[in-house]
């Protein structure tokens, strides 16, 4: 089977040249580049190593007027790009898409809702300066997994709670975001809701709100996958 | 515990017989044994030398795994329970309809998706399934022989397990393993634009999109998926593709009430699908716990149908099969799971 048309930059990726690569966390980079377009803060990147092998997507996590694009991402050790990533240096090159997506934040009040490195779209929201009306409920396994929460509690306060399921700490909450929304009794329903992180963590906390009679219409959810 | 010989591809296999010291036509002679007759065990493969199969048998298993539960629609749809990792299950209807039967197979335990109207979803994701797991669930029901449609649409998404079931689809359709055409088989998918290319390039089946509505907004609500793959960069991708007169698109629509069923939505189907020859098939939402979806009324969809098929769209209801026996993908494992 043809191609009607020959896309020689088959994923239309270009090239950019690393400016940054912190691990932040063991086996969690922040990966940063020149930013040369805008983006609105929830849109992800492709990224790849090389432009004729299948990207993987990634959310920006950085503010929408920084001189750069940032990525979080974690290293799968069995994964085709993720353990070449973590070893790049500024300097290197690394193919990457245009900002596209459509998981983005209103001025509406909302409650924005993560699990993991799923915390990368609100941090650029954050960054952005859409933070006012809204609340982040960030949950982890480990405490050192909480990426920018001196940055966030400070700016927060209280409309930032972190959920921990393997380990304890004062003003974090024992046990995963599910659990955490189960015990207040009554949640906003004429709010909006923003889910980010792994499928099982998206449909079981989208499944909550809807049973606590949130609309569907007002849940929105990106998947790492 | 020992390696499968069933789920191996002819490469695979002649490969193997040579390490073992074998003859290399021993490759072609197992993948008939596997994938054409019917036998169960590496003893029933007598045109194999007896040392031969005490090789064979000294590291490999056959491969089969047998359904543990069957059930039976008043309408003649079957779903079997297979057994998979960590105690877990996965579903396969065989719905016969006249001359024809179709299979429709599971590719992965669970799903990593998330769509608001699937009950996989909500059992999460458990594990990928081996091209020899995709394959049993055909291979291994009384049927078999009398197979004439494999649709790739139970539970989990093919692409995000795309080595497997390219390799399956190799399986099913080279001469050496079940021979059978790939204008009979269909591989659906909710859009992850990168396995479709490649399976695009790589398959000759035909391929199916879930769409269930042209508007980006709403899609996003049903499909979290479409954040990452949008259904315009899906549709444009298709555009970019010769589909020939042989090989078949079609977008998967379940109808949803007052959500995707109005004029609004006709014309804007008509509007992103201009340029591509496909078909469109109506899907009947069979509600989920919990959900806060309703399937659209009977006239509804009629209407729909007839307004998308006057537009010049080709536009089909599917039948709703084996309802008596949880048959929407999902509900049967999940029922199983929880006792």
């Amino acid at each position: 089977m043809q191609k009607s048309a020959n896309k020689n930059q088959q994923f239309e990726l270009e090239e950019v040249t690393i400016s940054g690569n912190e691990e932040i966390s063991p086996g969690v980079h922040l990966i940063s580049w020149l930013r040369t377009c805008n983006f609105s803060p929830g849109q992800v990147v492709k990224i790849a190593a090389d432009p004729m092998i299948a990207p993987r997507i990634y959310s920006i996590c950085s503010g929408n007027d920084e001189s750069e694009i940032k990525v979080l991402f974690n290293v799968k050790e069995d994964g085709l790009l993720t353990p070449w990533l973590a070893g790049v240096i500024p300097g290197m090159k690394i193919w990457v898409s245009k900002p596209y997506g459509s998981f983005k934040d209103s001025k509406k009040p909302a409650w924005w809702i993560a699990t993991g490195t799923g915390i990368a779209p609100f941090y650029s929201m954050f960054r952005s300066g859409m933070s006012e009306n809204k609340t982040l409920i960030h949950g982890v396994r480990k405490l050192d997994q909480f990426y920018f929460e001196d940055e966030l509690e400070w700016a927060m306060g209280d409309r930032y709670v972190r959920c921990c399921s393997q380990e304890q700490s004062c003003n974090v909450f024992p046990g995963r975001v599910n659990k955490y929304l189960e015990e207040i009794k009554e949640l906003p329903t004429d709010i909006n809701y923003y889910l980010c992180g792994k499928a099982i963590m998206v449909v079981e906390v989208r499944d909550l709100l809807i049973s606590r009679g949130v609309p569907y219409e007002n849940i929105l959810a990106e998947i790492y996958f | 515990m020992k390696d499968s010989l069933f789920g191996k591809t002819l490469v695979e296999l002649t490969a193997l017989a040579v390490e073992l010291g074998l003859p290399r036509f021993t490759g072609k002679q197992m993948a008939e044994w596997l994938y054409q007759k019917d036998i169960s065990s590496i003893d029933e493969m007598t045109n194999l030398s007896k040392k031969a199969r005490e090789i064979l048998n000294s590291k490999y298993e056959f491969g089969l795994v047998n359904s543990t539960k069957v059930q039976e629609s008043v309408d003649g749809t079957k779903k079997y329970l297979f057994p998979t990792v960590q105690g877990k299950f996965i579903e396969t209807a065989m719905i016969p309809d006249d001359d024809r039967k179709t299979v429709c197979v599971s590719s992965q335990v669970g799903c990593k998706m998330g769509c608001l109207f699937c009950m996989t979803g909500k059992q999460g994701f458990q594990g990928q399934l081996t091209a020899g797991e995709i394959v049993n669930q055909i291979r291994n029901i009384p049927e078999w022989h009398k197979v004439t449609n494999i649709v790739y649409m139970g539970m989990g998404e093919p692409f995000d397990n795309l080595e497997e079931v390219l390799k399956s689809l190799e399986i099913l359709t080279s001469e050496w393993g079940l021979a059978m055409s790939p204008r009979r088989i269909t591989v659906s998918t909710i859009g992850i634009v990168p396995g479709m290319v490649t399976f695009l390039n790589q398959s000759e089946a035909h391929l199916a999109v879930s769409m269930h509505t042209p508007f980006d907004d709403e899609r996003q609500k049903l499909m979290p998926v479409q954040v990452a793959y949008p259904l315009a960069e899906v549709i444009r991708e298709i555009k970019s593709w010769d589909f020939g007169r042989q090989r078949r698109v079609s977008f998967e629509y379940i109808v949803f009430k007052g959500l995707n069923d109005s004029p609004r939505h006709v014309q804007e189907l008509c509007k992103i699908l201009n340029g591509i020859k496909c078909r469109i098939n109506l899907i009947r939402f069979h509600p989920i716990p919990g959900t806060p979806l309703e399937g659209t009324d009977e006239n509804t969809l009629q209407k729909f149908k007839e307004k998308l098929n006057e537009k010049g769209i080709l536009t089909t209801i599917r039948a709703s099969r084996g309802q008596d026996i949880y048959a929407a993908c999902g509900l049967l494992s999940t029922k199983e799971m929880v006792g």
